[in-house]
């Protein structure tokens, strides 16, 4: 598992469920200026910063880095990016300054600066997730955000049910290309959503032993979390 | 037989002073804390004697103008850090009967204190009737500066005062005073064994003395003093160009202060066992007088220097407030949770050591505006040093708006997690019945959960708290 930049409880979420499960891992953290290739890793956490953090990661990915994460996202490797992280997944970033930051393009979206009169979007979420069976998936987290993000052509994550997700206008949340996502959902997001944090994972290990299926774990705290959180996004 | 009959007097003073404590609780009176030391002392006047007589490493007392009760809180954040059980009395209560009440309060039914020492802030014109009474091993003088309200009349009175208690303390009794304070040092001639603590920093000079300056004239001659340094109001280095006063030697040395904002402060501690760089998180020149002085405390009682600088680096800004309420035969010790850093300090100091662990923890997280609406944060603090650590604990009890966050959290440093309870009051109230009798409950609570407790302790009538603001 790659860690670039990432949200420490993604990282101890994933780590734990595999161990629990006798699965090894291995944490490489990708710091500035170091190489994710070549990386052997099946899951990549790709997190993110304030404005001059991203200005800086902005930099870091322009070159072979980024196209590293292109071609792995291509390849149909698991990426999970996460607010600032997920900004820079897209075609551009604009910060509150007006600089345009180039995203490393895995989706067809792209970031705005809020304007003078618009707020910064903070709150707890409630995103509801489109799965292939047809059914649809919860996951519950914290945004906070300033940028709008404008889904050019790319595939939302989810709709929002409660929040505000990309922009606050149009109701989606996150984008979703292949198995690579991006949200705007921390708190951190995978520990309190563990069917979405065993969707990774088993996505990841499938990929090179398809008769692969994940053990289920007792999740009661977990779901409990998730419902105390949930219940009170849907009350607003 | 006449030791038996003291004996029945002594238990029956402590069981009307249990009464008098439930029945001042019962009536929401406030000041509870001085009345059980009132009652006791009227069945059995000896009672501070003889209880103060059977703590195993004795007692201590502070006394001064300023800084008593910050030096006192940070003498039993020391013994805390090295472990030694500390009984105290509080900031309202400083008099005879409030020290008497805290020895009462410590003490089984049977008269034998729980605590091994006690540490006691005493108002400076009580100090004779404290000392006469308890059986002072130290006693600590930091300051005499004319008060607001100037009580006491001239201070050199105030000094007599004092000094008239030296001759009570026990054979192997000490003073412990503050060497650049004229008057304080020259009280040192009063006494049988005298130990001094100062600063040493000629940057530290303002140049000329405060217009506030108290004693600026020689205690003994009545000549005005030469001054070396003035520190701050008549505190400072100087001699008497009259007579042979002068600024004693001091076993207890500050050097190099250095001011880190207005945060933390570091000075060079040299004591007689040794050297240590010491960094306080608290600005100002006095707070550097109150960790000194808080220091010889701590190390005349005993303590190794270790301890004494892992103790008072721990103290204040990186806990912010700290707050202990007996409740009943249990004390509530509560500890704000600010921030990662702060909420990792005070599971490094107060939970993982395998000798000072806490055995009885209840942690709550509320995300209202006052305590950061995005709990992300739990996710940084590293509770994964206490999955490492052999001290023996009962699971932690999570409350909170966020205590399933919590709980998961736990969960996946592979800790044990035990009952969630959202509800503030009630799980304070479970957590102090599942505490046993003589132990502590460590509450960790943000802010807005924190008042929340506080309300339900202050309702189920526990002594009133009181804040240990930094």
């Amino acid at each position: 598992m790659m860690n670039l930049y990432g949200d420490r409880g993604n990282v101890i979420s994933i780590q734990k469920r595999c161990e629990w499960r006798g699965i090894p891992v291995e944490v490489v953290d990708v710091r500035l200026g170091e190489s994710i290739h070549p990386t052997g890793c099946d899951i990549f956490l790709f997190g993110g910063g304030q404005d001059r953090e991203q200005a800086l990661l902005a930099d870091d990915l322009s070159g072979s880095k980024g196209a590293d994460l292109r071609s792995i996202s291509a390849a149909g490797g698991v990426v999970l990016g996460v607010c600032g992280g997920y900004q820079l997944m897209g075609s551009h970033y604009e910060t509150a300054d007006g600089e345009k930051l180039p995203g490393v393009g895995i989706f067809d979206l792209h970031t705005e600066p809020r304007k003078p009169d618009e707020e910064r979007l903070i709150g707890n979420v409630l995103v509801r997730i489109p799965l292939e069976d047809g059914s649809r998936g919860e996951i519950v987290g914290f945004e906070n955000h300033g940028g709008r993000t404008r889904l050019d052509g790319a595939a939302p994550l989810g709709e929002v049910v409660s929040g505000f997700g990309n922009n606050g206008e149009d109701g989606t949340e996150g984008a979703r290309k292949m198995n690579t996502y991006g949200t705007y959902l921390h708190g951190s997001l995978l520990p309190k959503n563990p069917w979405f944090t065993d969707r990774l994972i088993e996505t990841a290990i499938k990929r090179t032993d398809d008769t692969f299926e994940l053990e289920p774990l007792d999740d009661g705290v977990e779901k409990s979390a998730f419902e105390s959180v949930s219940a009170r996004v849907r009350r607003g | 037989m006449a030791n038996a009959l003291q004996n029945v007097r002594l238990f029956v003073a402590i069981l009307a002073a249990r009464s008098a404590q439930l029945a001042s609780r019962a009536l929401r009176a406030g000041g509870g804390s001085t009345m059980p030391g009132v009652v006791s002392r009227r069945v059995d006047p000896t009672v501070l004697t003889k209880l103060s007589k059977r703590l195993p490493g004795g007692a201590a007392a502070i006394t001064g103008t300023n800084g008593k009760t910050t030096t006192a809180r940070m003498v039993s954040h020391i013994l805390r850090t090295a472990n030694v059980k500390a009984v105290n009395n509080s900031t309202g209560a400083n008099l005879v009967t409030g020290v008497t009440a805290a020895l009462v309060a410590d003490s089984t039914i049977s008269g034998n204190p729980r605590s091994e020492v006690a540490l006691f802030e005493v108002d400076e014109a009580s100090v004779p009737k404290v000392a006469a009474e308890a059986e002072l091993k130290l006693l600590a003088v930091l300051n005499l500066f004319r008060d607001q309200l100037d009580r006491y009349g001239e201070l050199a009175y105030l000094g007599k005062v004092i000094a008239s208690s030296f001759g009570d303390l026990p054979s192997d009794g000490s003073v412990l005073l503050n060497a650049d304070d004229p008057l304080v040092a020259s009280l040192g001639r009063e006494a049988r064994k005298a130990v001094y603590f100062g600063v040493e920093d000629s940057s530290l000079d303002m140049g000329r003395l405060q217009h506030v300056a108290d004693s600026k004239s020689c205690p003994v001659c009545g000549v005005d003093l030469k001054y070396g340094a003035v520190y701050m109001g008549h505190v400072g280095t100087y001699d008497c160009p009259n007579c042979d006063f002068t600024g004693p030697d001091t076993a207890y040395r500050a050097t190099s202060v250095r001011f880190d904002g207005a945060k933390a402060t570091s000075f060079a501690l040299s004591a007689p066992d040794g050297e240590m760089e010491m960094k306080i998180q608290l600005p100002g020149l006095y707070n550097v007088y109150n960790a000194l002085a808080a220091a010889a405390v701590a190390s005349e009682m005993g303590v190794a220097l270790e301890d004494i600088k892992r103790g008072l680096e721990g103290f204040g800004g990186a806990f912010g407030r700290v707050e202990r309420i007996q409740a009943g035969e249990k004390e509530a010790f509560l500890l704000l949770i600010k921030n990662p850093v702060g909420f990792n300090e005070i599971l490094r100091t107060f939970v993982a050591g395998e000798t000072s662990g806490a055995k009885h923890v209840l942690i709550a997280i509320n995300d209202n505006d006052a305590d950061g609406r995005d709990v992300s944060w739990l996710w940084d603090v590293d509770f994964e040093m206490l999955a490492e650590s052999e001290a023996p604990r009962e699971p932690f009890t999570v409350s909170g708006i966020r205590a399933g966050d919590m709980a998961v959290r736990l969960k996946y440093a592979d800790l044990p997690v035990g009952d969630v309870v959202p509800d503030r009051g009630k799980a304070i109230k479970a957590a102090l019945e599942a505490t046993p009798p003589g132990e502590t409950l460590y509450v960790l609570p943000t802010y807005t959960a924190m008042l929340e407790i506080r309300r339900t302790l202050s309702d189920l009538g526990h002594t009133h708290p009181f804040w240990e603001d930094e």
